[in-house]
């Protein structure tokens, strides 16, 4: 009870931070309307050029968003000076890693729901019978990116070049995810059933549950560094 | 008071690469016990702290507290102490009160609405209670600091120059809450390189110079001049 109240405590936290202060979600939404407008111009009207690179372009967006919004994942612990609190506080660390997952978890649905918003209406997308499998690949996705993500924010805390280590760490384990989640929204933009791409989605719950446990088992070795 | 000695350091040496900045240090606190560590700038207080924090793992040498291993034992020493560092361990955009709840639910603590509403007003902030520590000067934010260790009521007070930027109103109020402390029998380990108010917590003085403990006195009936006498010739000396 006390691991999931601990839990709780640490995604309420980052909530009520990041609703007061905005900063991530502003920069966020700030970022993904400029992504928008480069691909609005560079694509421009052609239909079949778009459908071709649809998938892409979505998921570029998405991944460069989630690379802004998890490598401020302990930003405000270090500008607080509250990494030591966190390293001294009693219990199992894990606790601090699924809260702060569950809110980086919120903050990229929220962001990803409002790109993909836009993407339908800057492109003329008619998403249709696709949205419900869109949001299941989606979701999974994001918990692949936002799980690994999270645990090599920790990592990546107090280095010196985190900025350029952070991707370079992160992106070549998303490999698996990110051809999933490409090839899956490709298939269903095209009209197919989510069952058609049912191996795709095995791929990535597959490496959810990978990511997500090997996360939980090893944040405290890399909180304690 | 109780004479136990609860923080027990033995020995202890810490190399940072090739540099050695604790070279065989031993101190002893017992509880009830206020001990001031005085040293120059980089003379190793902060790594000393840091090493009974459990923040970093001694070279060489022992460090217990309540018995416990600080390197073996992190959880159980962790239980026991609170820290009071240089940062005061706040968010700005939470509320007083937001952040004492945070810190008691992340540390354990079962912690009330009640509990939470003593300890503010322990510290003197009842009415800034709701309002964003944003807003709140450095003295007020080390205020909420201390109001977050009173409420895990440790057995060992660790603090890293908790009269930094306070002013005498602020400095004087501290000494009471730290006086009070002791009474409850916790033991105290201040480091400082401050030689005014503060030592007048402070029932021991240990200089650290050189790696090691040049002195370790008790404070005694010792004037402001005698102390920085004494400061000098061992600070200097050890150098």
């Amino acid at each position: 009870m006390s691991y999931a109240r601990r839990a709780l405590a640490v995604a309420w936290k980052d909530f009520a931070v990041e609703r007061r202060s905005k900063e991530t979600l502003n920069a966020l939404v700030f970022f993904s309307l400029l992504l928008l407008f480069v691909f609005q111009f560079t694509l421009g009207g052609d239909r079949e050029r778009l459908a071709a690179v649809l998938p892409g372009v979505l998921w570029l967006g998405f991944v460069l968003s989630a690379l802004l919004a998890l490598g401020r994942t302990f930003l405000v612990e270090r500008e607080h000076d509250c990494w030591e609190g966190l390293l001294l506080a009693p219990g199992d660390k894990s606790a601090i890693y699924l809260g702060k997952l569950a809110g980086n978890l919120a903050l990229m649905l929220v962001v990803e729901a409002l790109v993909l918003g836009l993407f339908v209406v800057f492109f003329d997308i008619d998403l249709g019978r696709a949205l419900p499998g869109l949001l299941v690949v989606v979701l999974l996705g994001t918990l692949g990116l936002a799980a690994v993500g999270t645990l090599f924010a920790a990592m990546t805390a107090n280095v010196r070049a985190r900025e350029l280590l952070f991707p370079v760490l992160l992106l070549p384990v998303q490999v698996p995810v990110l051809l999933a989640t490409v090839k899956a929204t490709e298939a269903l933009l095209l009209g197919e059933p989510l069952g058609a791409v049912a191996h795709w989605v095995k791929l990535l719950v597959a490496a959810d549950v990978i990511y997500v446990v090997v996360s939980l088992l090893t944040f405290d070795v890399v909180l304690e560094g | 008071m109780t004479l136990e000695s609860i923080i027990r350091v033995t020995d202890v040496r810490k190399v940072f690469g090739l540099l050695p900045v604790l070279d065989g240090v031993s101190l002893e606190v017992r509880g009830g016990e206020a001990v001031a560590l005085l040293g120059a700038n980089g003379a190793g207080k902060t790594t000393l702290l840091k090493i009974l924090a459990t923040l970093l793992r001694p070279t060489r040498g022992t460090a217990t507290i309540g018995g416990h291993d600080v390197a073996r034992e992190p959880e159980a020493v962790r239980a026991l102490i609170g820290v009071v560092a240089h940062g005061a361990w706040v968010y700005d955009d939470l509320t007083a009160r937001e952040n004492l709840r945070f810190w008691a639910t992340l540390g354990g603590l079962e912690a009330g609405a009640d509990d939470v509403a003593a300890a503010l007003a322990g510290v003197g902030l009842e009415r800034a209670a709701d309002a964003r520590v944003r807003t709140f000067s450095a003295g007020t934010k080390r205020r909420l600091s201390l109001a977050r260790v009173m409420l895990a009521r440790p057995r060992v007070l660790l603090l890293d120059e908790p009269f930094a930027g306070l002013d005498q109103r602020a400095k004087k109020w501290l000494e009471g809450r730290l006086e009070a402390f002791k009474a409850a029998g916790a033991a105290l380990l201040m480091v400082t390189h401050s030689l005014g108010r503060e030592l007048g917590v402070a029932d021991r003085l240990a200089v650290l110079a050189g790696g090691r403990i040049a002195l370790d006195t008790a404070r005694g009936s010792l004037g402001p001049d005698d102390v920085l006498r004494l400061y000098a010739a061992h600070a200097e000396e050890a150098l």
